[in-house]
């Protein structure tokens, strides 16, 4: 059984992804070194991985959709529920606790309306906590799609998330 | 980066986190003179060359970087499959050394992994990077580009004959991946458990072949001992393994940073002369030397020299080099329980004492710093650092590192503890997280 013949009976995935997935699989040493990556570019098109595109892309890499979901619900970055346009990443790290990081979640949480792990009703903002990122020499940090700020103090909130709704309109 | 001196400041001179080098730029500031020297030796000469220059590993274990490599199956790179790994997976809490590296000399790094290639005799090259790290990874996806198309990767590299190329692979998340045995199973696309050792990575490794695990700033280091040679990469340092470090510090200082320095500099040159000392109003309690999994010293250390060996006789580690300071505002249990929800979090789920023992562990410090803990609580905590503390208890070095900064903390800081449970309930609104909870 090919790849080519469960691909051309399926368009669940954009033909372009398709073939980027099997040529990626070609290139690795087995078909599923490539899962991470490709999740990451079904997630990257769509903005998360749903049910549909998790089993088309089992298939194309020849694992069974439960071995790819284990995979997909393993890692952090990789998002099995709808999120927002925005995904707000607020470290939780010791650097950034000391800098005062609970402070900044509480006026993030509070402007936006949500808990951590909810989305606004506009579906502009999914607001997540993260484990270091790597910026403690400006904390606390935070990451918004693949930007990054840092000091951000909880002063500073409503200056960063109104400029990202004025950008979106 | 401007003023650094590329005899003193190796691995930061040519970092422009702004516009980094491109292959003809890198070469014209001196890039490239390690592997064309390289290019010309035996692989056992180079692996000789990096052992005598006591180039320990960066990532946080320290390990001799030329002593893995030997380790490695001598077969030539056509004769046998084998892997050279770049560990980009830089999520130890207090952390943000390898990032530099990766913004801002992208060659750097691929220089030194194609000189390791040639010295295991390895074919193929993965740079495995947080996912978080979007302008690394733009920067270095680019950079393999560039090395790609003036030579430096691909077939007959330089005319030497030897075949090379490597990939970024973007990671997906989890700090377990940074453990070497983890990373290598999220390469094979599965979920990222480490694997028991033996058989090590350099016999076993990716897809079961032969594969060198090597932090961004360790390989960061090998263009330089090539290019420059052993003696003078011995006299970078003020100790008596070689190099310089990137040292650091997190917390309230009044300029925290990286800065490249002799390796075995001490703390307080770290802290005062490059970091400016404590912000005014905040004193140095404690500090974590070199990352969330090394234990707790006591400002009585501030002046430690920070090689492999002293923090080890203080009963710490240097971890990753990059301190994270304490002060004496900040509580030390929320700080404790801050750490401890990250391990527990992070945790695989893969050995019981560290997938139900850290929750546990974070849950005893929550009541704790809320004033609902006992006494009890202090001495179940007590059992946890001595049950899942010992290497040994489970298959990786996750949770003895969750359990560094607890056992050390319980100590250092048991009057607090103490405190903290013996007040009645009522009294909860000094404590806690103090100066934190606004």
């Amino acid at each position: 059984m090919s790849t080519a013949e469960l691909t051309a009976q399926d368009a669940e995935l954009p033909k372009d992804l398709v073939d980027t997935f099997i040529d990626m699989a070609a290139h690795e040493h087995h078909p599923r070194g490539a899962a991470i990556e490709a999740l990451r570019l079904v997630q990257e098109r769509f903005g998360w991985i749903n049910d549909a595109h998790l089993a088309h892309t089992a298939r194309i890499l020849g694992m069974s959709q439960a071995d790819l979901d284990g995979i997909a619900t393993y890692f952090n970055l990789l998002f099995r529920k709808p999120v927002g346009k925005n995904v707000v990443m607020l470290c939780d790290s010791v650097s950034c606790y000391i800098m005062g990081a609970e402070q900044t979640r509480e006026r993030l949480c509070r402007k936006l309306g949500v808990k951590m792990g909810e989305t606004t009703p506009d579906g502009e903002f999914t607001v997540l906590p993260i484990v270091c990122l790597g910026h403690c020499d400006h904390a606390p940090a935070m990451l918004v799609g693949k930007d990054l700020f840092g000091p951000v103090r909880p002063e500073d909130i409503d200056g960063i998330i109104d400029d990202i709704r004025a950008r979106k309109k | 980066m401007t003023g650094l001196n590329p005899e003193k400041q190796p691995l930061l001179a040519l970092v422009d986190r702004e516009t980094p080098l491109d292959p003809a730029g890198y070469d014209r500031k001196g890039g490239w003179r390690g592997l064309r020297r390289a290019l010309g030796m035996s692989p056992a000469e180079i692996i000789t060359e990096v052992t005598e220059s006591k180039l320990r590993g960066r990532g946080g274990a320290g390990f001799s970087t030329g002593m893995k490599w030997s380790f490695v199956p001598k077969e030539s790179s056509k004769e046998r499959l084998k892997y050279i790994v770049a560990n980009g997976d830089e999520m130890e809490p207090g952390t943000f050394k390898d990032r530099m590296l990766v913004e801002g000399n992208p060659l750097q790094l691929i220089e030194g992994m194609i000189i390791s290639a040639y010295a295991i005799q390895a074919r193929h090259g993965i740079i495995f990077l947080r996912g978080e790290y979007h302008l690394g990874l733009e920067r270095l996806q680019q950079a393999v580009i560039q090395a790609r198309e003036a030579g430096f990767l691909g077939e007959n590299i330089l005319g030497s004959g030897f075949d090379f190329d490597l990939h970024v692979h973007p990671s997906a998340g989890r700090y377990i991946c940074g453990e070497e045995t983890a990373l290598i199973t999220a390469l094979e696309g599965r979920r990222a458990n480490p694997r028991a050792k033996p058989p090590f990575p350099q016999i076993g490794g990716l897809w079961g072949a032969p594969t060198v695990v090597n932090n961004i700033e360790t390989f960061s280091n090998i263009p330089h001992i090539l290019a420059n040679g052993t003696e003078w990469y011995l006299g970078l340092s003020a100790c008596a393994d070689g190099g310089t470090k990137l040292y650091g510090v997190s917390g309230r200082a009044k300029r925290p940073g990286v800065f490249e320095l002799p390796l075995g500099t001490s703390l307080g040159v770290i802290l005062n002369e490059c970091a400016g000392g404590m912000q005014d109003g905040y004193k140095l309690r404690a500090f974590l030397p070199g990352g969330a999994s090394t234990a707790f010293l006591g400002a009585e250390h501030a002046d430690i020299i920070m090689d492999y060996p002293t923090p080890e006789k203080a009963g710490s580690r240097l971890g990753t080099g990059l301190a994270i300071l304490l002060d004496d505002k900040t509580s030390p249990i929320g700080m404790i329980r801050n750490l401890e929800h990250f391990f527990a979090q992070e945790s695989c789920g893969w050995c019981t004492p560290c997938r139900d023992g850290l929750p546990w562990v974070e849950r005893l410090l929550i009541a704790i710093e809320e004033g609902r803990g006992t006494q009890e609580d202090i001495d179940r905590l007590h059992d946890a650092a001595r049950l899942i503390g010992p290497m040994g208890r489970t298959f990786c070095a996750h949770a003895p590192g969750a359990i560094a900064p607890l056992a050390s903390g319980l100590k250092m800081f048991a009057e607090d503890f103490q405190r903290m449970v013996s007040k009645p309930a009522s009294g909860t609104a000094e404590s806690g997280a103090a100066g934190q909870a606004a």
